[in-house]
C-alpha cells in the first residue's frame, strides 16, 4: 500500500503505532545521514554594483582564476542598501556575462547586405574615425542661418548611455562636444527628464531628494506614478521596514500590481490624470488648513506677492501666444520691492500672495470633479488625502516614490510639480523619511545626467551655450543669477567658477575665450531633444549616428518612425553587449536589407562587472565598481573605445586639417589614460578637478595651505573662475581628493544619530559634498532645532558652532540663510514661474485621450506640449476605432527594452512573452480568453500580445462613461526571443512634455481584438 | 528540536522572484522553455530543473475587486520526519539523507536506483519530488547545504529583499514565526503558520493556506497509518526486500 499524499505521519505518533503493532520494543535512533562537508569552489572575489534599476545593490562576483570567467554572482551581504538581497534581474547577472549569445568580436554590416562580417578593432576604429571626419568636414557649420557663430556639426547625432560608467560618460560627452555635436541625447530624456526641471524649479536641484535607506524613516509612503515593488524591488526592503514601524503604504495606480499587494491602501486612477488627483489633495490641504505653517511661511514662497500681469482663465495662463504655442513668462514675475527682493505678506491674506493664488487655482478641484476625471471613487480620494496629509504634523514625515507614471506625459513636469508643492505645504522636504523621491531607473542614469549626455546641458547642470551668447563673458553674464536678498545663498552665483573649470577640464591648454568658441552652440530656443532628433533623422539631417549603449528602435516612442529614420543614415555605430533591434534594424520586420544602405559598425562592449569605474545610484551615491572577469573575447570597455576614437580623430586631424580642427586637437585626452588604455581613476580625478597652478587655500579657521599644481581640489567652494582650476563636473568636486577616491569607501561607521536614520556617511560618496538628505536646512526651525526629535538629520551645536549629523545644505548659523540654497530667492517654490506651461500645474488630458472635453477648462490638452506638424492624423482623440486607454508598464523580471534581459534564460523563463493586461469586463466585451493571443492596434502600428485577463484592472467611470484600460510591458523586441513579441513603442505617440520633450508613453489609445 | 529552519513570511513577499532565480544561479540549473499562460507566474510548477517557483493567486472580494494577490514561493519543506525518506529507506537508506546537524533532507545520486519514483512523489504531502527524465536522479531543494556548511545562508534567503525568507536555528525561527503571526493577525485575523511542528520551512499565511496553493499544507492533524514497508525499514535498516 502506498503512503497516500495526505496521510502524513509524525514519527512520534508512529512510535506508538509500533507498540500498537505489537511492541517490538526497538529503539530506533535517528537515521544516519552524514552529508559530506561540502566545499565551495574558490574564486577571486570582487565587488560591483548592479547595472539595472539604480537602487545600487552591492554584488560579490566570484571569478575562476584559471578560466578568467565568473562562476558565481550574488548579493553582497555587507552592502547597506541591499544587505545581500537581489531581485530576479540582479540574481541573474551571471547569465548576463556568461552567455554564449554575446557578441564577442566587432561586426560590420555593409550597405545592402543581409549579414554581419567580423572585423578587427583596428579596422573598426580607423573606418569609423574616417567617416566621422568626412561627415564633420562636409556638414560643419561655422554659422547658423542668422549669421551667428555656432561651430557645430549638423550631420552627426548620438544617443547613449546611462549604461556607461560615469568616467566613460564624461569622456564621451567631451568627445562628442569636441566634434561639435549638439544632437546629444540618451535614456535620461525619455525616462526622468521631466523630473529635473520639476524638482529644480521647486527646490533647486533636479535629483531625488533623499535616498533609498531613508525610506525606512517615513511615517507614510505614497507610491504614485510608480510601481516600485516591481521596478525597484530592493527599495521595498526599506518600505517594508517603514511599515514594520507602523508606516502606512498608499499605492495609487491604474492597475493593482505587486506594489498594491503590499499596500495598506490602494486607489485606482486613469492614466494621465495625476494632476487632477493631486490638485484635489492641494485643495483638501488648504480647505482644512493642514499646512505646516511655520515651514510654509519661512521656507517657501507662499508669502511672495505675484506681479499684476499674472492671471489664469479657462485653462490658459496670461501671456500665451497661440501662433508660437509659447508663453511669455515675464508675465508671471514676482512683485519686487525697492531692493529688488520679492515682496512678501507673512499673514498669507493678500489676494496676490502665492498662497491665495494657489487656493484660488485649485478651487475647481473638488472631489466630485476630480473623481469624474480620474475614475477614483470619492471615498478613496478622501481616504488617500486624509492618510497622507497626516504627515504635516511636524514630528511626522511622508515620502513619495514615483517614476514613469508621472514623468512620461505631456504634462510630466507638472505632474511632479504638484507633488513637490504638496510636500512643501506639508513640510516634508529636508526631513528624514520625507522628500520627493524620483526613482531613476538605470544603473548610472544619474551619473549620465550629471555628466550631461543631453543636448540642453553641459556637465553640472549648466545650460548648453546658445548662439546669442557669442563670448565667454556673455555666457557668464546671462547664466549667473543675481539675488539682492542677503539671506539668500543663491548658490548658482558661483557658476563662473564651475564653467571656467569645466572648460579647462575639456581644453586644458586653451584660454577660456578660445575654449568657449570651441563649444558648439544651439540656436536660441532650439529643441534638439529625442523626439526632435528622430524627426530630423527621418528628414535626412544626419549622415552618421551613434547608438551607444542604447536601443532606440525599441525604446523611442513611435517605433515605426524611429526605425524608418534609421534607414536614412549613411552609417551607424552601435555599441552593445548583444544584438539588438537598433543595430540590426535593417533586417527587422518591414525592412528589406537590399534596400537599406546604412552601414552598421557593431562594437561589442564589456559588461559592467568586467571593468572598473563608478556609477551613481538614484540616491546620488557614487559607488566604485571593480573588474571580476576580463571582458569576454574581444569585447572592450566603452572607455577604451571612446579613448581610441578620440586619439584616432586627433591623429587624422593632425594629418589633414579639415574643418575647424581646434577643439579636436585641443581636447584634453592626456587625462583620459596613458596613451593606450583608458584609465577610469585618472578621469575620476579630472572630474573632481585639480589645481593647474600652485594655489594658496584658506581654511574656515584662517589657516593657509599651499597646494601645488596637480593637487586635487577638495570641494567646489575652492574652484576658481580664472582658469587656474580644472574640474570636469563641479557637482562631483570633493569625490576624489588627495585623500583618495571617496567612492571606494566601504566604512559603515556612523554616530548614533546617523545610524538612527541610516545615513551611512562613510559608505561611498554622495553628491553634493557627501550630503545625504538634500535641503536638510529645512528640517530644523529658525533656531536650528530639529522639527523631528526622533529622527533628526541635522542639529545645531551651539557650543561648537557647527551643524551635526548630515552635511548641512548651506552653511551659516540657524536662521541666517534661507534653506533652498540653489533657488535664486532661497525658498521652496509653491509658485514656479520658470516652467513652460505655467507656474501652477493644471489638468490637461493626454494628447490621445478617451474624452472630448474635461470639466476643469475648455483646453483639452497642454497648450505648449511638443508635437510634430502633420502627425495629427496619426493620433486618436475620442476615436471610436481606438476606444481603450493603453499604458506601457514594467515587470521585475525584465529591464527597459529587454536588450540585456531577454537574452538570459532564467529571466525569459520567468517572463517569456509580450502580454496585455485587461479587465474581465473588457475580455468579455471582446470575447477574449485568458492566455490567448490578441492584437493591439492604432494609427501608428500594431503588435501581438498574450491576453492576461485579470481582476487587477477594472473599467473606470470617466465622466459617466465606462472606460477601459489595457497595459503592456515594453520589454520585448523582435530580435530575441523569436516568440517573445515586439516593442510596445510600436503603438506610442511622438508627442512630448512642454519643458523637456519626454514622450507620452504612459497614456495613449488603442484597439484590442482577438488575433 | 535542533537544526536549522526557514521562516517564510508571506505577508512581506512581493514576488520579486529573486529567490527563484537565485536558486537557479547557485545551482546553475537550466531554464525551462515557458510561454505566458495568462499570468505572471512561471514556471508553473517545480521540476527536475526548478527547485523553487513563486505561485501567484488573485483573490477578490464579494464585489469582484482585488482583495489580495497572494504569493507563495514554493520549495521542499525539509520535513522533520520526511515521508519521502521513510518510503525510500525501504530500498536504500542512503538514497535520501537527513543531515544530522541541519536537518536538511537531500536526494542523493542513489535515488536513480529507487524502483518507483511515483511512490516517493506521492508520499510527499507537498508534491515536491521530481525526477530527471534521463538520469532518473530525483531532485528538489537542497537547503543549499553546501552554503550552509560554509557559514552562509541558502541562496534564496540571501536574495530576498523584504524579510520574507528567513533562515537560522530552529528555535529562533519558531520564535520569529510566532511573533510575526501575532503581528500579522492584527490585520489578517485568519493568519496561520503552516505545519510548523513537522517541517523546517514554516510559512506564515495571511489567509487560509489552500488559497495560495493546493499543496501548501499537509491536510489536517490526523496521523494516518504508516506504510508497513517504511515501518520495517525503520526497524531493520535497508536490507534488500521484495517489494511488498
Amino acid at each position: 500500500m502506498k503512503l497516500g499524499r495526505r496521510e502524513f505521519v509524525k514519527l512520534t505518533a508512529a512510535a506508538t503505532a509500533v507498540t500498537a503493532f505489537g511492541g517490538m520494543g526497538f529503539d530506533f535512533g535517528p537515521t544516519t545521514a552524514h552529508a559530506q562537508l561540502l566545499k565551495l569552489r574558490k574564486g577571486k572575489e570582487t565587488t560591483s554594483v548592479c547595472c539595472y534599476c539604480a537602487v545600487g545593490c552591492g554584488l560579490i562576483v566570484s571569478t575562476d582564476e584559471k578560466t578568467g570567467r565568473s562562476i558565481n554572482i550574488e548579493g553582497n551581504p555587507d552592502h547597506p542598501i541591499n544587505e545581500g538581497a537581489l531581485c530576479a534581474k540582479g540574481a541573474s547577472l551571471f547569465q548576463l556575462g556568461e552567455n554564449e549569445k554575446r557578441v564577442t568580436a566587432p561586426q560590420y554590416r555593409a550597405p545592402g547586405s543581409d549579414k554581419w562580417e567580423e572585423k578587427s578593432w583596428e579596422w573598426m576604429i580607423e573606418e569609423i574615425a574616417k567617416r566621422i571626419k568626412k561627415v564633420r568636414d562636409t556638414t560643419f557649420a561655422e554659422k547658423n542661418s542668422k549669421g551667428q557663430v555656432v561651430n557645430r556639426v549638423e550631420g552627426l547625432a548620438s544617443v547613449g548611455s546611462a549604461a556607461l560608467d560615469s568616467e566613460e560618460c564624461w569622456v564621451y560627452q567631451a568627445f562628442l562636444r569636441s566634434l561639435g555635436l549638439t544632437y546629444i541625447e540618451h535614456q535620461a530624456r525619455i525616462c526622468h527628464s521631466s523630473t529635473v526641471p520639476a524638482l529644480a524649479e521647486s527646490f533647486g536641484r533636479g535629483a531625488m531628494t533623499n535616498h533609498i535607506i531613508d525610506i525606512k524613516n517615513s511615517d507614510c509612503v505614497i507610491i504614485m506614478g510608480g510601481n516600485h515593488a516591481e521596478t525597484h524591488p530592493i527599495c521595498f526592503k526599506w518600505v517594508t521596514r517603514a511599515q514594520e514601524k507602523g508606516a502606512k503604504l498608499i499605492h495609487v495606480d491604474p492597475r493593482y500590481t505587486r506594489t498594491s499587494a503590499k499596500a495598506d491602501l490602494y486607489a485606482p486612477l486613469r492614466s494621465g490624470t495625476d494632476i487632477a488627483f493631486l490638485g484635489g489633495m492641494i485643495k483638501y490641504i488648504l480647505d482644512k488648513d493642514l499646512i505646516f505653517r511655520d515651514y510654509v511661511l519661512n521656507y517657501t514662497n507662499a508669502s511672495f506677492i505675484v506681479g499684476p500681469d499674472f492671471g489664469f482663465n479657462d485653462g490658459l495662463f496670461t501671456g500665451f501666444d497661440e501662433a508660437t504655442r509659447k508663453y511669455d513668462k515675464k508675465k508671471w514675475a514676482f512683485a519686487m520691492d525697492e531692493n529688488g527682493v520679492p515682496k512678501r505678506d507673512m499673514t498669507l491674506k493678500d489676494p496676490r500672495c502665492v498662497y491665495q493664488l494657489l487656493k484660488a487655482h485649485y478651487a475647481r478641484y473638488d472631489t466630485k470633479t476630480v473623481s469624474s476625471v480620474t475614475g477614483t471613487p470619492e471615498d478613496k480620494l478622501l481616504e488617500v488625502y486624509k492618510t497622507f496629509t497626516e504627515t504635516s504634523a511636524p514630528e511626522k514625515s511622508g515620502t513619495i516614490l514615483y517614476a514613469m507614471g508621472w514623468t512620461q506625459h505631456t504634462v510630466g513636469v507638472q505632474n511632479i510639480r504638484t507633488m513637490a508643492m504638496i510636500q512643501l505645504l506639508l513640510g516634508n522636504i529636508g526631513m528624514a523619511g520625507g522628500g520627493v523621491n524620483a526613482m531613476r531607473g538605470e544603473g548610472n542614469v544619474q551619473g549620465s545626467t550629471d555628466h550631461a549626455l543631453l543636448y540642453h546641458i553641459i556637465p553640472g547642470y549648466m545650460a548648453t551655450p546658445n548662439a546669442a551668447l557669442q563670448t565667454y563673458e556673455e555666457y557668464i553674464k546671462a547664466s549667473t543669477p543675481v539675488s539682492n536678498d542677503p539671506k539668500s545663498v543663491n548658490w548658482w552665483q558661483h557658476k563662473p567658477k564651475y564653467f571656467a573649470s569645466l572648460l579647462k577640464a575639456m581644453y586644458k591648454d586653451a584660454d577660456l575665450s578660445t575654449a568657449y568658441t570651441w563649444m558648439p552652440k544651439l540656436d536660441v530656443g532650439q529643441n534638439a531633444s529625442w523626439l526632435v532628433l528622430f524627426d530630423q533623422m527621418l528628414k535626412g539631417q544626419f549622415k552618421g549616428f551613434f547608438a551607444w549603449g542604447m536601443n532606440p528602435a525599441a525604446s523611442g516612442a513611435n517605433s515605426h518612425k524611429t526605425r524608418e529614420a534609421l534607414s536614412k543614415l549613411d552609417w551607424m555605430v552601435n555599441v552593445n553587449i548583444y544584438e539588438n533591434e537598433t543595430g540590426s534594424f535593417w533586417k527587422g520586420p518591414d525592412m528589406n536589407p537590399r534596400d537599406v544602405k546604412t552601414e552598421v559598425f557593431f562594437l561589442p562592449c564589456a559588461v559592467s562587472y568586467e571593468k572598473q569605474g563608478s556609477i551613481t545610484n538614484t540616491g546620488r551615491w557614487m559607488q566604485w565598481r571593480y573588474a571580476g572577469p576580463k571582458p569576454m573575447g574581444k569585447c572592450k570597455p566603452d572607455g577604451d573605445m571612446i579613448y581610441e576614437l578620440a586619439l584616432k580623430l586627433q591623429e587624422l586631424y593632425k594629418k589633414d586639417k579639415g574643418a575647424f580642427p581646434g577643439p579636436i586637437l585641443g581636447l584634453n585626452t592626456s587625462d583620459w589614460g596613458d596613451g593606450h588604455e583608458f584609465d577610469p581613476h585618472k578621469v575620476a580625478r579630472l572630474i573632481n578637478g585639480y589645481y593647474l597652478k600652485d594655489t594658496v587655500v584658506k581654511a574656515a579657521d584662517g589657516t593657509e595651505t599651499l597646494l601645488k599644481a596637480g593637487s586635487q581640489v577638495n570641494g567646489f567652494p575652492n574652484l576658481k573662475d580664472d582658469g587656474s582650476t580644472c574640474c570636469g563636473n563641479w557637482v562631483y568636486c570633493g569625490s576624489y581628493t588627495d585623500k583618495g577616491n571617496l567612492a571606494e569607501r566601504r566604512d559603515k561607521t556612523q554616530t548614533p544619530e546617523q545610524a538612527k536614520v541610516g545615513l551611512y556617511p562613510n559608505w561611498t560618496w554622495s553628491w553634493p559634498l557627501n550630503r545625504r538628505v538634500l535641503y536638510n536646512r529645512a528640517s530644523v526651525d529658525l533656531n536650528g532645532k530639529p522639527y523631528q526629535s526622533e529622527k533628526p538629520v541635522l542639529a545645531w551645536n551651539e557650543t561648537g558652532k557647527k551643524w551635526l549629523i548630515d552635511i548641512p545644505d548651506g552653511g551659516g548659523a540657524p536662521g541666517t540663510k534661507h534653506p533652498f540654497i540653489m533657488r535664486t530667492h532661497g525658498m521652496g517654490q509653491l509658485y514656479g514661474p520658470g516652467l513652460n506651461e505655467g507656474p501652477f500645474p493644471e489638468h490637461y488630458e493626454p494628447m490621445e485621450c478617451p474624452i472630448a472635453e474635461h470639466p476643469f477648462s475648455k483646453r483639452l490638452n497642454n497648450p505648449a506640449a511638443l508635437i510634430f506638424a502633420g502627425e495629427e492624423k496619426k493620433r486618436a482623440v475620442c476615436d471610436p476605432r481606438y476606444p481603450f486607454v493603453c499604458t506601457s508598464i514594467r515587470v521585475t523580471e525584465h529591464w527597459q527594452t529587454g536588450v540585456m534581459t531577454r537574452w538570459q534564460p532564467w529571466l525569459i523563463e520567468a517572463q517569456p512573452q509580450m502580454f496585455c493586461e485587461m479587465s474581465e469586463d473588457l475580455a468579455e466585451l471582446k470575447g477574449i480568453k485568458n492566455g490567448e493571443k490578441v492584437i493591439l492596434e492604432n494609427p501608428r502600428g500594431e503588435l501581438w500580445a498574450i491576453a492576461m485577463v485579470t481582476k487587477r484592472l477594472k473599467p473606470m467611470n470617466i465622466m459617466g462613461t465606462p472606460t477601459h484600460l489595457v497595459a503592456i510591458p515594453w520589454h520585448y523586441g523582435w530580435v530575441w526571443p523569436k516568440e517573445g513579441g515586439d516593442s510596445a513603442n510600436l503603438l506610442t505617440p511622438s508627442v512630448g512634455d512642454a519643458n523637456t520633450g519626454i514622450p507620452e508613453t504612459k497614456a495613449f489609445m488603442v484597439n484590442v481584438k482577438k488575433a | 528540536m535542533s537544526g536549522k529552519s526557514f521562516f517564510v513570511d508571506l505577508a512581506k513577499c512581493t514576488a520579486c522572484r529573486g529567490c527563484q532565480v537565485a536558486c537557479k544561479q547557485w545551482n546553475k540549473l537550466p531554464a525551462e522553455q515557458t510561454r505566458n499562460h495568462g499570468s505572471y507566474q512561471n514556471p508553473m510548477d517545480v521540476s527536475a530543473i526548478t527547485y523553487k517557483t513563486v505561485h501567484m493567486k488573485e483573490i477578490s472580494d464579494d464585489q469582484g475587486f482585488m482583495a489580495a494577490w497572494l504569493f507563495f514561493p514554493e520549495q521542499c519543506r525539509h520535513c522533520t520526519e520526511p515521508p519521502c525518506k521513510m518510503t525510500a529507506d525501504a530500498y536504500d537508506d542512503q538514497a535520501i539523507l537527513q543531515d544530522e546537524v541541519t536537518g536538511a533532507i537531500t536526494f542523493t545520486d542513489r535515488t536513480k536506483n529507487l524502483p518507483d519514483f511515483d511512490e516517493i512523489r506521492e508520499a510527499c504531502p507537498y508534491n515536491i519530488p521530481r525526477q530527471n527524465a534521463e538520469t532518473k536522479v530525483m531532485t528538489k531543494c537542497t537547503m543549499c547545504l553546501d552554503r550552509v556548511q560554509n557559514g552562509r545562508v541558502p541562496a534564496c534567503v540571501q536574495s530576498c529583499p523584504t524579510g520574507t525568507m528567513n533562515f537560522g536555528e530552529r528555535d529562533e525561527m519558531l520564535a520569529l514565526a510566532e511573533n510575526r503571526l501575532a503581528e500579522v493577525q492584527k490585520k489578517y485575523p485568519d493568519a496561520v503558520l503552516g505545519d510548523a511542528d513537522s517541517t523546517r520551512v514554516i510559512y506564515l499565511y495571511q489567509m487560509p493556506p489552500q488559497k495560495y496553493h493546493d499543496f501548501a499544507v499537509a491536510s489536517a492533524a490526523t496521523p494516518g497509518l504508516m506504510n508497513r514497508k517504511a515501518m520495517f525499514a525503520k526497524l531493520f535498516g535497508s536490507a534488500p526486500r521484495n517489494k511488498a
